[in-house]
């Protein structure tokens, strides 16, 4: 079961901010989840391979040519702040 | 002119019998005057689907036009869009207008569809009721008061009302077929890999899958011809040669092998559920396919497993929206890491923060082993058991959702019950395998019922011939909500008119099967009204 504390590290980590008052009830519901999550840790899967993907693909490969056109600036109408066709963000570095 | 099937609306664009101008106009009109009682659509565009329309026609004078020409579609707004708002029913992307078109968007348009408008959706497809959308929650027809299912409610809901004869959905786990359940229509999940996800805002990349809504099994293979086939953008794309999806609709299902798992009907199943599945199944029986009880014997573990790979694969994919690079960015904020926490904080609801922050856990140093690469082992086991399975029939069939549609605000306090909703459809996604729902009959409340059927991989046509031949033999299908809500009759309550024949239904008698292209019994059904209601202009 997840503590406060480890409510608010994974909050941190997610970069979401919980306010003080809605850690309690966050972690209730994070722990209702975990309950059902739980019922799958017990089983025992010695020697079963990991099933990361739906279905068993290789990975393709293609031509090492250009493919995509250059439409950074059709991108970036979508953002929220951008000038000369950079993102802008506040400061980090002092 | 909206009462008919997509297939029908088809034959009649090309016998030049109404333009596709006309059936956009009409189709409009009807989102006009009962969308604001659905809420199906968070956008509609009537000077693009107008325009679209009249090149559709300008098309089909030429002789043209293929099966979907000048058809009125709707897309779920997940799919980009060029030039269209793409809100994944988000305050992150309230705003957002896609710079590019989705390969499924880009399929339907050069088929000649027209897009009519982008419906709404559970928040970043997260949710079994469409109650998470920034939007505000769809609302079913058969009930207002009800869910219409999720997370593709808006698409499900807008075929069920008929303002569209065809809508794109995607099921991560079950947001295809349990909408369609809840709202009486059919709808399609296909196998993973088999339409490409370019395009298509990513929720959890290994389980998301793009399908479609319609009346009948046949709209779903005429849609699923247009949208399926390899494409080099999407790296998971499977390359096969195409397929006609519609080739084996003309076969009878005798001698086919319907595995029941004994797993899908327990006490989890609400009875009246398990009356009109059973009610299907024997009408399946009936038509000379043999029932084979299988076993599924890791499917208790499917949900517990999904809301560890889910989450994970969610909090990856939604890390992109952070302020930055696309829509919405907090109003205030001290430095940077101040920006991306209140951005996210405010732009996105409830359920989508709860799933970053579970996903965020399982792949935190130290749970990684204990929680996500256990869970993918587990994965395994719960696909292969559909692979024993699969050894001793061709299709399985069980419920769609263990309950007809539940009341607004029902489950929306309480993750864990929303989460069961999709007890019978997400071990398919685990597994990679394609689903489908057809209405099956009506449970409690007179609300619809939808048999979900199961195919192996790759085996779409299989899975369509079974609902197809299903539906030559019955009506469910056909059935519509009706009432004031839907624009007739004006001033009466809604429950007066939905009087349904109670299920399990009752076999009608053994059609020729006809082959699909033949026509279809025109005779809608109606025995809970007397007389036409003339809302149709029929």
């Amino acid at each position: 079961m997840l503590t406060l504390e480890e409510v608010q590290a994974i909050a941190d980590l997610a970069r979401i901010e919980v306010p003080e008052g809605e850690i309690a009830a966050l972690q209730q519901q994070l722990n209702g989840i975990f309950g059902l999550i739980e019922q799958m840790r017990a089983v025992d899967t010695a020697g079963v391979e990991p099933m990361a993907h739906a279905i068993d693909l290789t990975q393709r490969l293609r031509e090492d040519a250009v493919t995509e056109e250059d439409r950074h600036a059709l991108y970036q109408e979508g953002a929220p702040q951008v000038e000369a066709g950079l993102y802008l963000v506040p400061k980090v570095i002092e | 002119m909206h009462d008919r099937p997509l297939a029908a609306l088809a034959a009649g664009l090309a016998a030049r019998e109404f333009s596709s101008e006309e059936l956009v106009r009409h189709q409009l009109d009807r989102i006009a005057r009962l969308d604001k009682g659905l809420n199906a659509f968070i956008t509609v565009d009537e000077e693009k689907a107008l325009a679209a329309a009249r090149a559709a026609d300008a098309r089909l004078a030429k002789g043209e036009g293929g099966p979907l020409a000048g058809i009125p579609i709707a897309h779920k707004d997940l799919f980009c869009a060029k030039g269209w708002k793409t809100t994944c029913g988000s305050k992150m992307l309230s705003d957002w207008i896609a710079p590019y078109d989705a390969h499924v968007v880009e399929r339907f348009a050069r088929e000649g569809a027209v897009l009519v408008g982008k419906t709404n959706m559970d928040e970043f497809a997260m949710g079994s009721s469409n109650e998470s959308s920034f939007f505000g929650p769809v609302r079913n027809p058969w009930d207002r008061s009800r869910v219409p299912g999720g997370s593709s409610g808006g698409s499900a809901a807008a075929v069920a009302a008929r303002l569209v004869p065809g809508a794109t959905g995607t099921d991560t786990g079950g947001s295809i077929r349990q909408p369609a359940s809840l709202c009486g229509v059919s709808g399609i999940r296909p196998t993973y890999g088999a339409v490409s996800r370019y395009g298509m805002v990513a929720f959890a990349s290994s389980l998301d899958q793009g399908g479609a809504f319609g009346e009948s099994a046949e709209d779903l293979a005429l849609m699923l011809n247009a949208m399926a086939g390899f494409d080099p953008r999407d790296s998971t794309s499977v390359e096969r040669p195409p397929e006609d999806y519609r080739r084996d609709l003309p076969k009878p299902v005798a001698g086919l092998r319907v595995g029941l798992p004994k797993e899908y009907f327990t006490k989890d199943l609400a009875p009246d559920v398990a009356a009109c599945v059973t009610g299907a199944i024997d009408e399946l029986k009936r038509q000379g396919a043999v029932p084979v009880e299988i076993s599924l014997p890791n499917q208790h573990l499917a949900v517990p497993v999904y809301y560890v790979i889910a989450p994970a694969e969610a909090s990856s994919n939604l890390s992109r929206f952070d302020g930055v690079r696309y829509g919405f960015r907090a109003p205030e904020y001290a430095d940077l890491n101040d920006l991306y926490r209140k951005t996210r904080a405010q732009g996105f609801g409830a359920e989508v923060k709860r799933r970053i922050l579970v996903g965020a856990y399982v792949l935190s140093h130290g749970y990684y082993d204990a929680y996500y690469l256990q869970a993918q082992k587990v994965r395994r086991l719960i696909a292969r058991d559909f692979t024993e399975a699969f050894k001793a029939c061709d299709v399985i069939a069980g419920p769609a959702a263990p309950t007809v549609a539940f009341p607004i605000g029902e489950k929306s306090d309480d993750p864990v019950q929303m989460y069961l909703e999709d007890l019978y459809t997400i071990s398919v996604n685990l597994a990679g395998l394609p689903g489908l729902s057809v209405p099956c009959g009506f449970g409690a409340h007179g609300l619809p019922v939808g048999l979900q059927l199961i195919g192996n991989y790759f085996d779409e046509a299989r899975m369509l011939q079974v609902a197809h031949r299903y539906q030559l033999a019955t009506d469910w299908h056909r059935r519509r909500p009706m009432g004031p809500n839907l624009g007739w009759p004006p001033g009466k309550s809604s429950s007066a008119w939905r009087r349904m024949r109670s299920c399990p239904p009752r076999p009608r008698s053994s059609p020729a099967h006809p082959p699909p292209s033949a026509p279809r019994p025109t005779r809608r059904p109606r025995p809970w009204i007397s007389r036409c209601p003339g809302c149709c202009r029929c």
